[in-house]
Protein backbone atom coordinates (compact mmCIF):
# COMPACT_ATOMS: atom_id res chain seq x y z
CA UNK A 1 0.00 0.00 0.00
CA UNK A 2 1.73 3.15 -0.77
CA UNK A 3 0.16 5.91 0.76
CA UNK A 4 0.56 9.82 -0.27
CA UNK A 5 -1.04 12.53 2.64
CA UNK A 6 -1.42 16.18 1.63
CA UNK A 7 -0.33 18.57 4.60
CA UNK A 8 -0.15 22.42 5.00
CA UNK A 9 1.80 24.41 6.95
CA UNK A 10 -0.37 27.46 8.59
CA UNK A 11 -0.35 29.77 11.08
CA UNK A 12 -0.79 28.90 14.63
CA UNK A 13 -4.66 29.40 16.17
CA UNK A 14 -3.55 31.40 18.94
CA UNK A 15 -1.16 33.46 16.66
CA UNK A 16 -2.69 37.25 15.76
CA UNK A 17 -3.53 38.03 12.32
CA UNK A 18 -2.47 41.12 11.08
CA UNK A 19 -2.99 42.49 7.70
CA UNK A 20 -0.21 43.62 5.78
CA UNK A 21 0.54 47.06 3.63
CA UNK A 22 -0.91 45.85 0.42
CA UNK A 23 -4.13 44.84 1.93
CA UNK A 24 -3.66 41.01 0.34
CA UNK A 25 -2.29 39.02 2.61
CA UNK A 26 -1.14 39.04 6.37
CA UNK A 27 1.93 40.23 8.25
CA UNK A 28 4.19 37.19 7.92
CA UNK A 29 7.13 38.62 10.14
CA UNK A 30 6.30 36.99 13.66
CA UNK A 31 4.26 34.33 13.37
CA UNK A 32 4.20 31.07 14.64
CA UNK A 33 3.33 28.00 12.44
CA UNK A 34 2.14 24.80 13.05
CA UNK A 35 0.59 21.96 11.35
CA UNK A 36 -2.94 22.26 9.57
CA UNK A 37 -5.68 20.94 12.43
CA UNK A 38 -7.38 18.69 9.33
CA UNK A 39 -4.08 17.53 8.01
CA UNK A 40 -3.11 15.84 11.80
CA UNK A 41 -6.25 13.68 10.92
CA UNK A 42 -5.67 12.76 7.64
CA UNK A 43 -1.64 12.09 8.33
CA UNK A 44 -2.43 9.83 11.42
CA UNK A 45 -5.21 8.07 8.98
CA UNK A 46 -1.96 7.01 6.65
CA UNK A 47 0.39 6.22 9.29
CA UNK A 48 -2.71 4.19 10.75
CA UNK A 49 -3.17 2.14 6.87
CA UNK A 50 0.37 1.86 6.89
CA UNK A 51 0.55 0.06 10.19
CA UNK A 52 -2.35 -2.19 9.30
CA UNK A 53 -1.19 -3.53 5.65
CA UNK A 54 2.48 -2.50 5.43
CA UNK A 55 3.91 0.15 2.40
CA UNK A 56 4.83 3.39 2.48
CA UNK A 57 3.77 6.56 3.55
CA UNK A 58 4.83 9.93 1.36
CA UNK A 59 3.71 13.81 3.01
CA UNK A 60 3.65 16.03 0.36
CA UNK A 61 3.57 20.29 1.37
CA UNK A 62 3.42 22.98 -0.89
CA UNK A 63 4.91 25.70 -0.09
CA UNK A 64 7.32 27.99 1.10
CA UNK A 65 10.52 26.68 2.58
CA UNK A 66 9.34 26.91 6.15
CA UNK A 67 7.19 24.51 5.16
CA UNK A 68 9.70 21.71 5.40
CA UNK A 69 8.67 22.00 9.22
CA UNK A 70 6.02 20.11 8.88
CA UNK A 71 6.98 17.39 6.58
CA UNK A 72 9.88 16.50 9.40
CA UNK A 73 6.77 16.87 12.11
CA UNK A 74 5.50 13.91 9.50
CA UNK A 75 8.38 12.26 9.09
CA UNK A 76 8.76 11.97 12.79
CA UNK A 77 5.55 10.71 13.58
CA UNK A 78 6.43 8.23 10.80
CA UNK A 79 6.22 8.91 7.13
CA UNK A 80 8.90 7.47 5.52
CA UNK A 81 9.67 10.09 2.79
CA UNK A 82 8.80 13.52 2.20
CA UNK A 83 8.39 15.75 -0.86
CA UNK A 84 8.37 19.20 -0.63
CA UNK A 85 6.84 21.21 -3.34
CA UNK A 86 8.41 25.16 -3.36
CA UNK A 87 5.81 27.55 -3.63
CA UNK A 88 6.94 31.49 -2.13
CA UNK A 89 3.29 33.10 -2.48
CA UNK A 90 3.06 35.77 -0.28
CA UNK A 91 -1.14 35.87 -1.01
CA UNK A 92 -4.02 33.73 -1.55
CA UNK A 93 -3.09 31.09 -3.48
CA UNK A 94 -6.07 29.88 -5.55
CA UNK A 95 -6.90 25.47 -5.14
CA UNK A 96 -7.08 25.16 -8.85
CA UNK A 97 -3.46 26.08 -9.43
CA UNK A 98 -2.25 25.24 -5.67
CA UNK A 99 -4.21 21.69 -6.89
CA UNK A 100 -2.02 21.65 -10.50
CA UNK A 101 1.12 21.58 -8.69
CA UNK A 102 0.45 18.82 -6.23
CA UNK A 103 -1.23 16.86 -8.94
CA UNK A 104 1.41 17.23 -11.08
CA UNK A 105 4.00 15.67 -8.29
CA UNK A 106 1.97 13.03 -6.84
CA UNK A 107 1.51 11.85 -10.63
CA UNK A 108 5.38 11.02 -10.78
CA UNK A 109 4.52 7.80 -8.38
CA UNK A 110 1.53 5.30 -8.34
CA UNK A 111 -0.53 6.00 -5.55
CA UNK A 112 -2.76 3.46 -4.38
CA UNK A 113 -4.46 6.21 -1.54
CA UNK A 114 -4.31 9.49 -1.31
CA UNK A 115 -5.34 11.51 1.66
CA UNK A 116 -5.91 15.29 3.09
CA UNK A 117 -7.06 17.30 5.28
CA UNK A 118 -10.92 18.38 4.57
CA UNK A 119 -9.71 22.10 4.63
CA UNK A 120 -7.01 24.66 5.34
CA UNK A 121 -7.33 26.53 8.98
CA UNK A 122 -5.88 29.62 6.37
CA UNK A 123 -7.66 29.69 3.53
CA UNK A 124 -10.33 27.14 3.95
CA UNK A 125 -11.65 26.63 0.23
CA UNK A 126 -11.63 22.65 0.56
CA UNK A 127 -11.06 21.56 -2.80
CA UNK A 128 -7.56 20.96 -2.85
CA UNK A 129 -8.09 17.15 -2.59
CA UNK A 130 -10.99 17.25 -4.37
CA UNK A 131 -9.24 18.97 -7.48
CA UNK A 132 -6.24 16.42 -7.40
CA UNK A 133 -8.34 13.71 -7.83
CA UNK A 134 -9.82 14.75 -10.75
CA UNK A 135 -6.93 16.09 -12.48
CA UNK A 136 -5.12 12.45 -12.06
CA UNK A 137 -8.28 10.84 -12.69
CA UNK A 138 -8.96 8.39 -9.67
CA UNK A 139 -12.45 7.79 -7.53
CA UNK A 140 -12.80 10.51 -4.36
CA UNK A 141 -14.78 11.11 -1.38
CA UNK A 142 -15.11 13.88 1.35
CA UNK A 143 -15.89 14.41 4.94
CA UNK A 144 -14.66 11.15 6.19
CA UNK A 145 -15.08 9.94 9.26
CA UNK A 146 -14.20 6.15 9.04
CA UNK A 147 -12.51 4.13 6.48
CA UNK A 148 -11.27 0.57 6.40
CA UNK A 149 -8.87 -0.19 3.37
CA UNK A 150 -9.43 -4.31 1.95
CA UNK A 151 -8.63 -6.36 -1.43
CA UNK A 152 -8.79 -3.46 -3.75
CA UNK A 153 -10.83 -1.13 -2.58
CA UNK A 154 -11.52 1.70 0.58
CA UNK A 155 -14.97 1.33 2.60
CA UNK A 156 -15.40 4.75 4.05
CA UNK A 157 -18.43 6.55 6.30
CA UNK A 158 -18.77 9.81 5.16
CA UNK A 159 -20.69 12.91 7.22
CA UNK A 160 -23.52 14.54 6.12
CA UNK A 161 -25.25 17.38 7.95
CA UNK A 162 -27.10 17.06 11.54
CA UNK A 163 -25.84 13.92 12.46
CA UNK A 164 -26.60 11.56 9.29
CA UNK A 165 -23.94 9.27 7.21
CA UNK A 166 -23.59 7.97 4.43
CA UNK A 167 -21.38 4.31 3.16
CA UNK A 168 -19.42 3.88 0.16
CA UNK A 169 -16.32 1.50 -1.51
CA UNK A 170 -14.39 3.26 -3.86
CA UNK A 171 -11.74 1.48 -5.77
CA UNK A 172 -8.43 1.39 -5.78
CA UNK A 173 -6.68 4.05 -6.27
CA UNK A 174 -8.72 6.64 -4.91
CA UNK A 175 -8.13 10.35 -2.79
CA UNK A 176 -9.99 10.87 0.99
CA UNK A 177 -10.36 14.12 2.20
CA UNK A 178 -10.27 13.34 5.92
CA UNK A 179 -13.11 15.07 8.63
CA UNK A 180 -11.84 15.66 11.82
CA UNK A 181 -12.36 13.49 14.79
CA UNK A 182 -11.68 10.26 12.44
CA UNK A 183 -9.17 9.04 15.21
CA UNK A 184 -6.38 10.48 17.97
CA UNK A 185 -3.19 12.37 16.18
CA UNK A 186 -0.46 10.36 18.44
CA UNK A 187 2.92 12.57 18.73
CA UNK A 188 5.98 12.61 17.60
CA UNK A 189 8.23 10.65 20.16
CA UNK A 190 12.07 11.61 20.86
CA UNK A 191 12.84 8.68 18.78
CA UNK A 192 11.19 9.27 15.60
CA UNK A 193 12.26 12.94 15.84
CA UNK A 194 16.05 11.60 15.70
CA UNK A 195 14.85 8.98 13.22
CA UNK A 196 13.53 11.69 10.91
CA UNK A 197 16.57 13.45 10.45
CA UNK A 198 17.84 10.84 8.38
CA UNK A 199 14.61 10.23 6.16
CA UNK A 200 14.73 11.69 2.70
CA UNK A 201 12.78 14.91 1.93
CA UNK A 202 13.73 15.70 -1.65
CA UNK A 203 12.28 19.20 -2.63
CA UNK A 204 10.93 20.38 -5.92
CA UNK A 205 9.94 23.75 -7.80
CA UNK A 206 6.07 24.17 -8.61
CA UNK A 207 5.42 23.38 -11.94
CA UNK A 208 4.52 26.77 -13.70
CA UNK A 209 1.62 28.53 -12.18
CA UNK A 210 -1.45 28.27 -15.01
CA UNK A 211 -4.51 30.32 -15.02
CA UNK A 212 -6.39 30.85 -11.63
CA UNK A 213 -9.75 32.00 -12.73
CA UNK A 214 -10.43 33.61 -9.24
CA UNK A 215 -8.11 36.38 -7.54
CA UNK A 216 -8.29 38.00 -4.64
CA UNK A 217 -8.34 41.90 -4.45
CA UNK A 218 -8.14 42.62 -0.95
CA UNK A 219 -8.23 41.08 3.14
CA UNK A 220 -9.65 43.13 5.47
CA UNK A 221 -11.20 42.08 9.00
CA UNK A 222 -15.27 42.05 8.96
CA UNK A 223 -17.08 44.57 10.27
CA UNK A 224 -19.19 43.89 13.15
CA UNK A 225 -22.60 42.74 12.84
CA UNK A 226 -24.26 43.25 16.16
CA UNK A 227 -23.51 45.70 18.92
CA UNK A 228 -21.56 43.72 21.77
CA UNK A 229 -21.98 44.99 24.95
CA UNK A 230 -18.28 44.39 26.89
CA UNK A 231 -18.38 43.60 30.59
CA UNK A 232 -15.32 45.12 31.85
CA UNK A 233 -13.19 44.96 34.95
CA UNK A 234 -11.84 42.09 36.99
CA UNK A 235 -13.48 38.39 36.75
CA UNK A 236 -15.82 38.73 39.94
CA UNK A 237 -16.89 42.58 38.29
CA UNK A 238 -17.92 41.37 35.18
CA UNK A 239 -19.73 38.01 36.10
CA UNK A 240 -21.80 40.05 38.04
CA UNK A 241 -22.06 42.97 35.87
CA UNK A 242 -22.94 40.22 33.04
CA UNK A 243 -25.94 38.39 35.47
CA UNK A 244 -27.35 41.71 36.52
CA UNK A 245 -27.68 42.27 32.80
CA UNK A 246 -29.02 39.08 32.12
CA UNK A 247 -31.70 39.44 34.54
CA UNK A 248 -32.34 43.60 34.18
CA UNK A 249 -32.09 43.48 30.33
CA UNK A 250 -32.43 40.34 28.70
CA UNK A 251 -34.80 38.99 31.24
CA UNK A 252 -33.51 35.40 31.02
CA UNK A 253 -32.70 34.82 34.85
CA UNK A 254 -34.97 35.72 37.64
CA UNK B 1 -25.65 32.12 -24.27
CA UNK B 2 -23.67 32.81 -21.02
CA UNK B 3 -26.66 34.81 -20.04
CA UNK B 4 -27.85 32.97 -17.52
CA UNK B 5 -27.29 32.89 -13.41
CA UNK B 6 -27.87 28.56 -12.77
CA UNK B 7 -28.67 27.95 -9.12
CA UNK B 8 -27.75 24.06 -8.46
CA UNK B 9 -30.32 22.96 -5.81
CA UNK B 10 -30.14 20.60 -3.33
CA UNK B 11 -32.49 17.51 -2.31
CA UNK B 12 -32.60 15.90 0.83
CA UNK B 13 -34.66 13.51 2.60
CA UNK B 14 -37.37 14.26 -0.14
CA UNK B 15 -37.11 17.64 0.32
CA UNK B 16 -36.00 20.39 -0.88
CA UNK B 17 -32.67 21.50 1.22
CA UNK B 18 -33.60 24.85 2.59
CA UNK B 19 -30.20 26.65 1.97
CA UNK B 20 -31.14 25.89 -1.55
CA UNK B 21 -33.84 28.79 -1.22
CA UNK B 22 -31.00 30.66 0.48
CA UNK B 23 -28.81 30.61 -2.72
CA UNK B 24 -32.23 30.96 -5.20
CA UNK B 25 -32.69 34.47 -3.31
CA UNK B 26 -28.83 35.20 -3.91
CA UNK B 27 -29.56 34.48 -7.32
CA UNK B 28 -32.09 36.42 -7.86
CA UNK B 29 -30.12 39.60 -7.06
CA UNK B 30 -26.95 38.73 -8.91
CA UNK B 31 -29.70 37.98 -11.86
CA UNK B 32 -31.21 41.41 -11.37
CA UNK B 33 -27.77 42.76 -10.63
CA UNK B 34 -25.93 41.57 -13.12
CA UNK B 35 -29.06 41.82 -16.40
CA UNK B 36 -29.17 37.99 -16.64
CA UNK B 37 -32.00 35.15 -16.55
CA UNK B 38 -32.34 32.63 -13.62
CA UNK B 39 -32.77 29.05 -13.71
CA UNK B 40 -32.40 26.60 -11.43
CA UNK B 41 -31.35 22.89 -11.81
CA UNK B 42 -32.47 19.86 -9.57
CA UNK B 43 -30.41 17.09 -9.62
CA UNK B 44 -31.48 13.28 -8.63
CA UNK B 45 -34.35 10.56 -8.69
CA UNK B 46 -37.32 11.02 -7.40
CA UNK B 47 -37.87 15.18 -7.25
CA UNK B 48 -41.69 15.79 -6.90
CA UNK B 49 -40.99 17.45 -3.28
CA UNK B 50 -38.06 19.65 -4.34
CA UNK B 51 -39.53 20.58 -7.90
CA UNK B 52 -42.79 21.90 -5.75
CA UNK B 53 -40.68 24.08 -3.54
CA UNK B 54 -38.66 25.37 -6.35
CA UNK B 55 -41.97 25.90 -8.60
CA UNK B 56 -43.20 28.91 -5.82
CA UNK B 57 -40.08 31.27 -6.14
CA UNK B 58 -39.37 33.70 -9.26
CA UNK B 59 -37.23 32.03 -12.32
CA UNK B 60 -36.72 32.28 -15.70
CA UNK B 61 -36.61 28.06 -15.77
CA UNK B 62 -36.53 25.12 -13.89
CA UNK B 63 -34.90 22.09 -14.75
CA UNK B 64 -34.90 18.55 -13.75
CA UNK B 65 -32.38 16.62 -14.10
CA UNK B 66 -33.61 13.65 -12.96
CA UNK B 67 -32.12 9.92 -13.44
CA UNK B 68 -32.11 6.78 -11.58
CA UNK B 69 -28.29 6.86 -11.08
CA UNK B 70 -28.44 9.90 -9.50
CA UNK B 71 -29.63 8.13 -6.12
CA UNK B 72 -27.66 7.74 -3.76
CA UNK B 73 -25.44 10.49 -4.55
CA UNK B 74 -22.43 9.77 -5.92
CA UNK B 75 -19.49 12.16 -7.00
CA UNK B 76 -19.21 10.63 -10.25
CA UNK B 77 -22.94 10.21 -11.37
CA UNK B 78 -23.64 13.71 -10.09
CA UNK B 79 -20.48 15.57 -12.20
CA UNK B 80 -21.15 13.64 -15.63
CA UNK B 81 -25.41 14.95 -15.24
CA UNK B 82 -24.07 18.03 -14.30
CA UNK B 83 -21.68 18.21 -16.92
CA UNK B 84 -24.55 17.87 -19.59
CA UNK B 85 -26.30 20.75 -18.10
CA UNK B 86 -22.94 22.89 -18.20
CA UNK B 87 -23.02 22.45 -22.13
CA UNK B 88 -26.56 22.90 -22.47
CA UNK B 89 -27.31 25.87 -20.50
CA UNK B 90 -23.77 26.93 -20.83
CA UNK B 91 -24.36 29.41 -17.77
CA UNK B 92 -22.15 32.79 -16.76
CA UNK B 93 -22.57 32.13 -13.19
CA UNK B 94 -23.21 28.64 -11.28
CA UNK B 95 -24.00 29.27 -7.76
CA UNK B 96 -24.20 26.35 -5.44
CA UNK B 97 -25.25 25.81 -1.57
CA UNK B 98 -21.75 25.01 0.32
CA UNK B 99 -23.19 22.01 1.43
CA UNK B 100 -21.38 18.80 2.34
CA UNK B 101 -22.83 17.36 -0.73
CA UNK B 102 -21.31 21.09 -2.96
CA UNK B 103 -17.96 20.17 -1.36
CA UNK B 104 -17.66 16.80 -2.68
CA UNK B 105 -18.67 17.33 -6.27
CA UNK B 106 -18.81 20.83 -7.07
CA UNK B 107 -14.50 21.75 -6.52
CA UNK B 108 -14.92 18.06 -9.67
CA UNK B 109 -17.17 19.39 -11.70
CA UNK B 110 -15.09 23.14 -11.89
CA UNK B 111 -11.97 21.71 -12.06
CA UNK B 112 -13.27 18.97 -15.21
CA UNK B 113 -14.09 22.19 -17.21
CA UNK B 114 -10.85 23.80 -15.94
CA UNK B 115 -12.78 26.45 -14.18
CA UNK B 116 -12.18 27.66 -10.59
CA UNK B 117 -14.67 27.40 -7.80
CA UNK B 118 -14.83 30.58 -5.37
CA UNK B 119 -15.90 28.24 -2.42
CA UNK B 120 -18.15 29.23 0.89
CA UNK B 121 -19.14 32.38 0.00
CA UNK B 122 -20.92 34.68 2.27
CA UNK B 123 -21.86 37.98 0.42
CA UNK B 124 -22.03 39.41 -3.44
CA UNK B 125 -21.32 42.88 -3.95
CA UNK B 126 -20.87 44.89 -6.99
CA UNK B 127 -18.01 45.61 -8.16
CA UNK B 128 -15.88 47.73 -11.42
CA UNK B 129 -15.72 44.58 -13.68
CA UNK B 130 -18.58 42.44 -12.22
CA UNK B 131 -19.55 41.51 -8.90
CA UNK B 132 -16.85 40.71 -5.99
CA UNK B 133 -18.09 37.46 -3.81
CA UNK B 134 -16.35 37.64 -0.58
CA UNK B 135 -15.41 34.58 1.76
CA UNK B 136 -13.79 33.70 5.06
CA UNK B 137 -10.36 33.02 5.81
CA UNK B 138 -8.10 32.04 8.52
CA UNK B 139 -12.04 30.43 10.35
CA UNK B 140 -13.80 33.90 10.07
CA UNK B 141 -10.87 36.47 11.14
CA UNK B 142 -10.60 37.85 7.73
CA UNK B 143 -12.75 38.59 4.78
CA UNK B 144 -11.87 38.47 1.52
CA UNK B 145 -12.77 40.15 -1.61
CA UNK B 146 -12.54 37.40 -5.02
CA UNK B 147 -13.37 38.36 -8.14
CA UNK B 148 -13.76 35.35 -11.42
CA UNK B 149 -11.07 35.69 -14.05
CA UNK B 150 -11.38 34.13 -17.24
CA UNK B 151 -13.93 32.67 -19.52
CA UNK B 152 -17.27 31.52 -17.56
CA UNK B 153 -18.65 30.05 -16.05
CA UNK B 154 -17.61 30.82 -12.79
CA UNK B 155 -18.60 28.49 -10.07
CA UNK B 156 -19.21 29.91 -6.59
CA UNK B 157 -20.41 28.30 -3.67
CA UNK B 158 -22.24 30.11 -1.01
CA UNK B 159 -22.39 29.79 3.02
CA UNK B 160 -25.82 28.60 4.92
CA UNK B 161 -27.22 31.28 6.66
CA UNK B 162 -26.16 34.18 4.77
CA UNK B 163 -29.35 35.18 2.24
CA UNK B 164 -32.78 35.27 4.15
CA UNK B 165 -34.44 32.10 3.02
CA UNK B 166 -37.87 34.76 3.42
CA UNK B 167 -35.76 36.87 0.72
CA UNK B 168 -36.84 34.59 -1.84
CA UNK B 169 -39.38 36.33 -4.81
CA UNK B 170 -41.90 34.14 -5.26
CA UNK B 171 -43.41 33.23 -8.41
CA UNK B 172 -44.74 30.03 -10.65
CA UNK B 173 -42.27 28.53 -12.47
CA UNK B 174 -43.27 25.43 -14.72
CA UNK B 175 -40.59 22.25 -13.74
CA UNK B 176 -38.81 20.76 -17.21
CA UNK B 177 -37.33 18.01 -17.11
CA UNK B 178 -33.68 17.64 -18.98
CA UNK B 179 -32.69 14.41 -19.79
CA UNK B 180 -29.38 12.83 -18.81
CA UNK B 181 -27.77 9.74 -20.51
CA UNK B 182 -25.57 8.28 -17.52
CA UNK B 183 -24.75 4.95 -17.41
CA UNK B 184 -23.32 2.51 -14.46
CA UNK B 185 -19.89 2.00 -15.46
CA UNK B 186 -19.33 5.49 -14.84
CA UNK B 187 -19.57 5.52 -11.36
CA UNK B 188 -16.76 3.99 -9.71
CA UNK B 189 -18.29 4.31 -6.04
CA UNK B 190 -20.64 1.93 -4.65
CA UNK B 191 -22.85 3.97 -2.01
CA UNK B 192 -25.30 3.41 -0.18
CA UNK B 193 -28.43 5.65 1.00
CA UNK B 194 -27.79 8.01 3.85
CA UNK B 195 -28.44 6.88 7.05
CA UNK B 196 -29.32 8.67 10.40
CA UNK B 197 -26.62 8.02 12.92
CA UNK B 198 -27.44 6.69 16.51
CA UNK B 199 -30.04 7.85 18.43
CA UNK B 200 -29.41 10.76 20.28
CA UNK B 201 -29.97 10.33 24.18
CA UNK B 202 -29.96 14.53 24.26
CA UNK B 203 -32.27 17.02 22.55
CA UNK B 204 -31.03 20.14 22.72
CA UNK B 205 -33.09 21.85 20.61
CA UNK B 206 -35.37 22.42 23.12
CA UNK B 207 -32.77 23.40 26.19
CA UNK B 208 -33.53 27.36 27.20
CA UNK B 209 -29.74 27.44 28.16
CA UNK B 210 -27.04 26.51 26.69
CA UNK B 211 -23.90 26.47 28.40
CA UNK B 212 -21.29 25.53 25.71
CA UNK B 213 -17.43 24.94 25.74
CA UNK B 214 -14.65 25.09 22.95
CA UNK B 215 -11.39 24.11 22.51
CA UNK B 216 -10.46 27.36 25.06
CA UNK B 217 -11.32 25.04 28.01
CA UNK B 218 -7.75 23.19 27.12
CA UNK B 219 -8.06 19.91 29.09
CA UNK B 220 -10.82 17.32 29.69
CA UNK B 221 -10.99 18.38 33.67
CA UNK B 222 -11.77 21.29 32.72
CA UNK B 223 -15.08 20.28 31.74
CA UNK B 224 -16.37 19.99 35.18
CA UNK B 225 -16.39 23.57 36.31
CA UNK B 226 -18.04 24.06 32.91
CA UNK B 227 -20.39 21.36 34.43
CA UNK B 228 -21.11 23.01 37.59
CA UNK B 229 -21.67 25.92 35.90
CA UNK B 230 -24.84 24.30 33.90
CA UNK B 231 -26.37 23.16 37.01
CA UNK B 232 -25.82 26.57 38.79
CA UNK B 233 -27.77 28.24 35.88
CA UNK B 234 -29.94 26.01 35.25
CA UNK B 235 -28.51 24.96 31.40
CA UNK B 236 -27.98 21.93 29.56
CA UNK B 237 -23.79 21.30 28.59
CA UNK B 238 -22.97 21.93 25.04
CA UNK B 239 -19.77 21.83 22.72
CA UNK B 240 -18.01 22.75 19.76
CA UNK B 241 -16.81 19.94 17.59
CA UNK B 242 -12.93 19.77 18.94
CA UNK B 243 -14.20 19.12 22.59
CA UNK B 244 -16.20 16.43 20.95
CA UNK B 245 -13.54 15.31 18.81
CA UNK B 246 -11.13 15.05 22.01
CA UNK B 247 -14.07 12.85 23.46
CA UNK B 248 -14.49 14.89 26.60
CA UNK B 249 -17.86 14.96 26.00
CA UNK B 250 -20.37 12.41 23.74
CA UNK B 251 -20.95 13.62 20.02
CA UNK B 252 -25.13 14.24 21.34
CA UNK B 253 -23.66 17.34 22.78
CA UNK B 254 -21.87 18.85 19.34
CA UNK B 255 -23.86 22.24 18.39
CA UNK B 256 -23.19 22.71 14.40
CA UNK B 257 -23.37 21.94 11.20
CA UNK B 258 -23.07 18.42 11.77
CA UNK B 259 -24.36 18.08 14.93
CA UNK B 260 -27.64 20.07 16.75
CA UNK B 261 -29.21 23.05 15.55
CA UNK B 262 -30.38 24.97 18.71
CA UNK B 263 -32.35 28.09 19.86
CA UNK B 264 -31.82 28.75 23.24
CA UNK B 265 -33.24 31.97 25.10
CA UNK B 266 -29.36 32.22 26.44
CA UNK B 267 -26.40 30.75 24.64
CA UNK B 268 -22.93 30.63 26.53
CA UNK B 269 -20.17 29.80 24.41
CA UNK B 270 -16.70 30.06 26.50
CA UNK B 271 -13.65 29.66 24.45
CA UNK B 272 -15.26 29.04 21.25
CA UNK B 273 -13.93 30.78 18.30
CA UNK B 274 -16.93 31.10 15.95
CA UNK B 275 -16.31 29.36 13.11
CA UNK B 276 -19.43 29.01 10.63
CA UNK B 277 -20.02 25.98 11.07
CA UNK B 278 -20.68 26.20 14.95
CA UNK B 279 -22.21 29.65 14.21
CA UNK B 280 -24.98 27.59 12.15
CA UNK B 281 -26.04 25.70 14.81
CA UNK B 282 -26.66 28.67 17.09
CA UNK B 283 -27.42 31.51 15.88
CA UNK B 284 -30.55 31.35 16.42
CA UNK B 285 -30.29 32.01 20.00
CA UNK B 286 -32.36 35.02 21.50
CA UNK B 287 -28.95 36.06 23.70
CA UNK B 288 -25.43 35.32 23.09
CA UNK B 289 -22.63 35.60 25.67
CA UNK B 290 -19.53 35.11 24.59
CA UNK B 291 -16.21 34.61 26.63
CA UNK B 292 -12.66 34.70 25.18
CA UNK B 293 -9.07 35.83 25.71
CA UNK B 294 -9.13 36.78 22.39
CA UNK B 295 -10.64 40.64 21.89
CA UNK B 296 -10.95 39.88 18.48
CA UNK B 297 -12.31 36.29 18.02
CA UNK B 298 -15.47 36.23 15.63
CA UNK B 299 -17.52 35.04 17.97
CA UNK B 300 -17.78 38.56 19.55
CA UNK B 301 -19.52 39.32 16.15
CA UNK B 302 -22.69 37.79 17.10
CA UNK B 303 -22.64 37.99 20.59
CA UNK B 304 -25.01 40.42 22.78
CA UNK B 305 -22.85 40.37 26.25
CA UNK B 306 -19.26 40.02 25.76
CA UNK B 307 -16.13 39.28 28.19
CA UNK B 308 -12.58 39.01 27.37
CA UNK B 309 -10.65 36.64 29.64
CA UNK B 310 -9.43 33.76 30.58
CA UNK B 311 -12.79 30.94 30.66
CA UNK B 312 -10.77 29.33 33.37
CA UNK B 313 -11.18 32.62 35.70
CA UNK B 314 -14.54 33.33 34.29
CA UNK B 315 -16.66 30.50 35.07
CA UNK B 316 -15.91 29.85 38.64
CA UNK B 317 -16.60 33.85 38.66
CA UNK B 318 -19.79 33.18 37.34
CA UNK B 319 -21.04 30.43 39.35
CA UNK B 320 -20.23 32.56 42.35
CA UNK B 321 -22.42 35.52 40.99
CA UNK B 322 -25.60 33.17 40.44
CA UNK B 323 -24.76 31.80 43.84
CA UNK B 324 -24.35 35.49 44.98
C1 LIG C 1 -17.49 20.08 7.31
C2 LIG C 1 -17.21 20.63 8.67
C3 LIG C 1 -18.13 20.44 9.67
C4 LIG C 1 -17.93 20.97 10.94
N1 LIG C 1 -18.90 20.81 11.88
C5 LIG C 1 -18.77 21.45 13.07
C6 LIG C 1 -19.83 21.42 14.04
O1 LIG C 1 -20.88 20.79 13.86
N2 LIG C 1 -19.64 22.10 15.19
C7 LIG C 1 -18.50 22.81 15.47
O2 LIG C 1 -18.40 23.44 16.54
N3 LIG C 1 -17.48 22.83 14.57
C8 LIG C 1 -17.60 22.16 13.39
N4 LIG C 1 -16.55 22.19 12.50
C9 LIG C 1 -15.24 22.71 12.93
C10 LIG C 1 -15.12 24.21 12.82
O3 LIG C 1 -14.63 24.56 11.54
C11 LIG C 1 -14.12 24.76 13.86
O4 LIG C 1 -12.89 24.12 13.71
C12 LIG C 1 -14.60 24.58 15.29
O5 LIG C 1 -15.93 25.03 15.43
C13 LIG C 1 -13.69 25.34 16.22
O6 LIG C 1 -14.05 25.08 17.55
P1 LIG C 1 -13.63 26.08 18.71
O7 LIG C 1 -14.18 27.42 18.44
O8 LIG C 1 -14.01 25.43 19.99
O9 LIG C 1 -12.04 26.05 18.64
P2 LIG C 1 -10.98 27.14 18.14
O10 LIG C 1 -11.33 27.63 16.79
O11 LIG C 1 -9.67 26.53 18.38
O12 LIG C 1 -11.21 28.34 19.13
C14 LIG C 1 -10.88 28.34 20.48
C15 LIG C 1 -11.18 29.73 21.02
O13 LIG C 1 -10.92 29.74 22.40
C16 LIG C 1 -10.22 30.89 22.77
N5 LIG C 1 -9.46 30.55 23.96
C17 LIG C 1 -8.37 29.76 24.06
N6 LIG C 1 -7.99 29.64 25.35
C18 LIG C 1 -8.86 30.37 26.08
C19 LIG C 1 -9.00 30.65 27.46
N7 LIG C 1 -8.17 30.12 28.37
N8 LIG C 1 -10.01 31.46 27.86
C20 LIG C 1 -10.86 32.00 26.94
N9 LIG C 1 -10.76 31.77 25.63
C21 LIG C 1 -9.79 30.96 25.21
C22 LIG C 1 -9.38 31.24 21.56
O14 LIG C 1 -9.10 32.63 21.53
C23 LIG C 1 -10.30 30.81 20.42
O15 LIG C 1 -11.11 31.89 19.98
C24 LIG C 1 -16.74 21.66 11.23
C25 LIG C 1 -15.79 21.83 10.23
C26 LIG C 1 -16.01 21.32 8.95
C27 LIG C 1 -14.98 21.56 7.91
Amino acid sequence: MKIGVCIKQVPAKDSPIAINEDGRWIREDDLKYELCGPDEYALEAAIQIKEQHGGEVVAVSLGPARSTDVLRTALAKGADRAVHIQLDAPEVTPPLPAAKALAEALSKESFDLILSGLQSDDQGFGQTGVIVAELLGIAHTTVVVDLEVTDGEVKVKRELEGGWYQSLSLPLPAMLAIQSGINTPRYASFKGIIAAKKKPLESVPAAASTEAHQQTLKIYVPEKTKDTQFLEGDPDDAAQALIAKLKTEAGILS
Amino acid sequence: MNDTVLVIAEQRNNQLNPHSLEVIAAGQQLAAQQGLSLVAALPGATLDAGAASLAETRLDDLLLVQHDLLEPYTADAYCAALGQLMAELNPKFVLIPHTYQARDFAPKLAASLDRSLISDCVGIKPGESGPVFVRQLFQGKVNADVVALGEPPYFVSLQAGCWPAESVESGSATPRSMDVSLDASQIRARAEAPERGAAQAVDLSSAEIIVSVGNGIEKEENIEIARQLAAAIGGELGASRPVIDEGWLPLERQIGSSGQTVAPKLYLALGISGSSQHLVGMKGAKTIVAVNKDANAPIFKHADYGIVGDVMEVMPALIKALQG
